[in-house]
């Protein structure tokens, strides 16, 4: 193993050291499979950014997410295109989606006033300027840095991209992931906490009556109503955040 | 084999400029979410496409990590977005000045 190992590494420093790169051969369906990807990629990025319902945003959103998916296969990192298309097609875009319906605006939206004047103009030459700045200088630049691979080949001893990725995660990369566990938990528990409703005096004007009872029991609004104390009840009616729709 | 790295970091460049655009230029703080994880994943496409090119499975380390971070960025900002909505009735950005100075 650690001499295959070492081989594979042997390999990609004089790669990189002759300059060349791995693609040697791109086959038909390779650049098939590339172009049309590209296109699922960048349409659903334009979509993200230029539709006027979020819902139809976070549509666009899972074409750009499994065109990277079927990217990441074709340069055979499998694990992470599963990945990808569970937690960010599966988990997130659904995640986004429940907010969307639950906060009720999923209405088009007016794109075309612009509020602040001239931000448009001034985002698109910042972008443009930045994207040929980063083309220029990965057009200009000397790649070859002779680098070696520190935490192991993607190819090394004929090993499946699983075992590997699995091998630098818990022995190279151990504390990081260990520390990815701790920001997970600390990402539910502020969730949790944000989401709650407000129970202090401090709370703001329209949640003012109900400030007593329903901290535990998860409140929902129909059972609200009923529950607090007499002078709750004239303020009560825009306390409920999932019946505005306007 | 696949294609030259080349094409890959021209289109992940792209997708990075699309998102910083949409970044800039949308104001619903919903869809603003949604154009970092443009970013973020034109991120990963680059970070893949180095691990390929150098033969080294730390860059696919990486990804698996910034996955991670995602979520909990996700998770987070979308309950400040249902907190912020629930005091104000709006998720447009241009109407959270309260910070202001």
């Amino acid at each position: 193993m650690t001499g295959a190992l070492l081989a594979a590494t042997g390999a990609v420093s004089n790669l990189a050291a002759t300059g060349a790169t791995p693609a040697g051969h791109a086959t038909v369906p390779d650049i098939i499979t590339f172009v049309v990807c590209a296109a699922l990629v960048l349409a659903g990025a334009i979509g993200v950014v230029t539709s006027r319902n979020p819902v139809h945003a976070a549509l666009s959103l899972v074409l750009t997410l499994v065109g990277i998916a079927v990217l990441f296969v074709e340069q055979s990192a499998d694990f992470l295109a599963v990945v990808q298309v569970i937690v960010y097609a599966g988990a997130i875009v659904v995640l986004f989606l429940f907010v969307i319906m639950f906060l009720g605006v999923d209405r088009r939206e007016r794109i075309r006033v612009e509020p602040l004047k001239g931000q448009r103009p001034l985002a698109l030459l910042l972008v443009v300027l930045s994207l040929g700045a980063i083309i220029a200088l990965a057009v200009n630049a000397n790649w070859v840095t002779g680098a070696h691979a520190v935490a192991g080949s993607t190819t090394g001893g004929g090993q499946t991209n699983v075992y590997l990725l699995g091998k630098s995660v818990f022995t190279t990369y151990l504390f990081a992931f260990e520390a990815t566990a701790a920001l997970l938990v600390i990402a539910v528990v502020g969730a949790v906490f944000l989401a709650r409703r407000p129970t202090g005096p401090e709370s703001d004007e329209p949640d003012t009556g109900e400030l007593d009872e329903p901290d535990e029991l998860e409140p929902s609004p129909p059972v609200l109503s009923v529950e607090p104390p007499a002078p709750a009840e004239p303020v009560e009616q825009p306390a409920e955040p999932v019946e505005v729709r306007q | 084999m696949s294609l030259a790295p080349g094409w890959y970091l021209g289109l992940a460049a792209v997708l990075f400029s699309i998102g910083a655009l949409g970044l800039m230029v949308r104001r619903n703080v919903l869809i603003m979410f949604m154009c970092i994880e443009l970013m973020l994943n034109a991120a990963n496409l680059t970070f893949v496409t180095f691990s390929r090119m150098l033969g080294d499975i730390g860059g696919q380390a990486v990804v698996f990590f910034v996955l991670v971070v995602a979520a909990a960025e996700v998770v987070v900002g979308l309950g400040i977005v249902v907190a912020i909505f629930r005091r104000r009735r709006t998720t447009t950005a241009d109407d959270l000045h309260v910070l202001k100075g």
